[in-house]
């Protein structure tokens, strides 16, 4: 079981984090297919969100096929984010922590960095969706 | 679906003075409503109209469909928690719930005595040696416990303390998500009410400003800037709830159904804090001024 946090200050609808903490969670492995998503009453319990926030991230996941509701008892993850490429994220992680190392090394701070994966990583998406 | 709340030009005055003035409204079932406006704005004057604590000077108001307080089966479908959450000071724990069971026919003593444990109240302890959050909850425990299909609680979290409020708000939307009810809850700050209410209402100097489901009220307002315009040449859909000028720019804040298709303006989705504050402002403006950009010329 996974617990949902908030950010206040993000700018970014509750709605919307619950459904990236969703997805992030699959992406890296640590909710799978079957696994069951908190009661919406959980939630609310927890983060004193309206319920209709929660349930309207759950419809979302529903609709992209990533969840399904079995009614009086809970939602569950029907599909899961990862596939064989999960198998490569340690490696993948490495490298990227012999960049970030080389990256400070060269005196980059935090903000340069993220900077300069984000705008390489959207020039690179922009070539490839050509 | 009946509205929860409906106002058709609803006014209450006291003396000379109107403390509401021209309400209509009409609020779903099923929301969790913020009501929103600063202090002395009318809402607590809102709230006694709706159950039937105070009487209309002009117009009408219903709840659940019928007339507020109107019989003992109306009285039954509405739970209120007046402002500052008041308790019997004399009278322990267990008695409140006592009390509560022998006045209201649907009470839930299981719910009842289910909170009082899980929020770790002595039951014999007297409600005046309390610290204020656990009064709050004791207080929101009787008016749940009475199985309403609409809450109505008037600024419950305003003098408590920010942990006090987060427990207040963590078993308030703890019941809703159980229970099939509406709540209607009144504050001075929308900040508190941010995370928690899906339909606003806005109330200032009497007057209701803004009513709506937060999400559609979010994606209908934006934030403008651009070259400097002639407040004239704007669509004539658009409402425009605030506007400010430099000699070069124009800041706008608009309420337009549908997209911005002009590319002169950048266009910025606002918060539910600064939607409020903009209304809140617009209220204060006198009628009688010019419009900016006139004074300017």
């Amino acid at each position: 079981m996974i617990e949902f946090h908030l950010d206040g200050r993000s700018g970014v609808s509750p709605y919307l984090q619950l459904i990236h903490q969703v997805r992030q969670s699959l992406r890296l492995g640590l909710l799978r297919e079957g696994d069951q998503l908190p009661t919406v009453k959980d939630v609310v319990a927890r983060l004193a969100i309206n319920p209709n926030t929660v349930l309207k991230a759950y419809r979302e996941l529903e609709y992209e096929g990533l969840a399904a509701a079995k009614p009086g008892v809970g939602t569950f993850i029907t599909r899961t984010l990862t596939d064989s490429s999960l198998a490569a994220h340690g490696p993948l992680r490495r490298e990227l922590e012999g960049w970030l190392a080389g990256a400070r090394r060269a005196g980059l701070d935090e903000e340069s960095i993220e900077a300069l994966f984000l705008s390489t990583f959207r020039a690179t998406t922009k070539e490839e969706a050509l | 679906m009946t509205a929860v709340l409906e106002a058709q030009g609803l006014g209450k005055r006291y003396r000379q003075r109107w403390a509401l003035t021209d309400c209509t409204l009409s609020v779903p079932a099923g929301h969790v409503v913020g009501l929103v406006g600063p202090n002395g704005a009318g809402k607590t004057t809102l709230l006694h109209l709706a159950t039937g604590m105070l009487a209309p000077t002009s117009g009408t108001i219903e709840i659940l469909g019928g007339e507020p307080a109107s019989s003992p089966a109306q009285l039954a479908r509405v739970g209120f928690v007046a402002q500052d959450t008041p308790t019997y000071a004399g009278l322990s724990v267990a008695d409140h719930l006592k009390f509560g069971a022998r006045m209201n026919p649907g009470w839930d003593a299981e719910l009842a005595r289910d909170r009082i444990e899980q929020l770790g109240l002595d039951p014999a302890q007297r409600a005046g040696k309390l610290s204020g959050g656990q009064r709050a909850q004791l207080a929101l425990t009787v008016a749940m416990a009475k199985q309403p299909e609409v809450l109505i609680l008037d600024e419950p979290i305003a003098s408590l303390d920010p942990l006090a409020r987060r427990e207040f708000l963590q078993g308030l939307m703890e019941f809703t998500a159980g229970h099939e009810v509406s709540v209607v809850m009144s504050s001075h700050l929308v900040a508190d009410l941010e995370r928690v209410c899906d339909y606003l209402i806005v109330l200032v100097a009497s007057r209701v400003r803004v009513a709506g489901e937060v999400e559609e009220l979010l994606a209908a307002h934006r934030l403008l800037t651009g070259a400097r315009r002639d407040p004239a040449t704007l669509p004539a859909d658009w409402q425009v709830i605030s506007a400010s000028h430099t000699d070069r720019q124009s800041t706008l804040l608009v309420r337009a159904q549908g997209p911005i298709l002009d590319p002169g303006w950048t266009v910025e989705q606002i918060s539910l804090e600064d939607l409020v504050l903009a209304y809140m402002s617009q209220a204060a403006a006198t009628p009688a001024r010019k419009p900016a950009l006139e004074t300017q010329r």
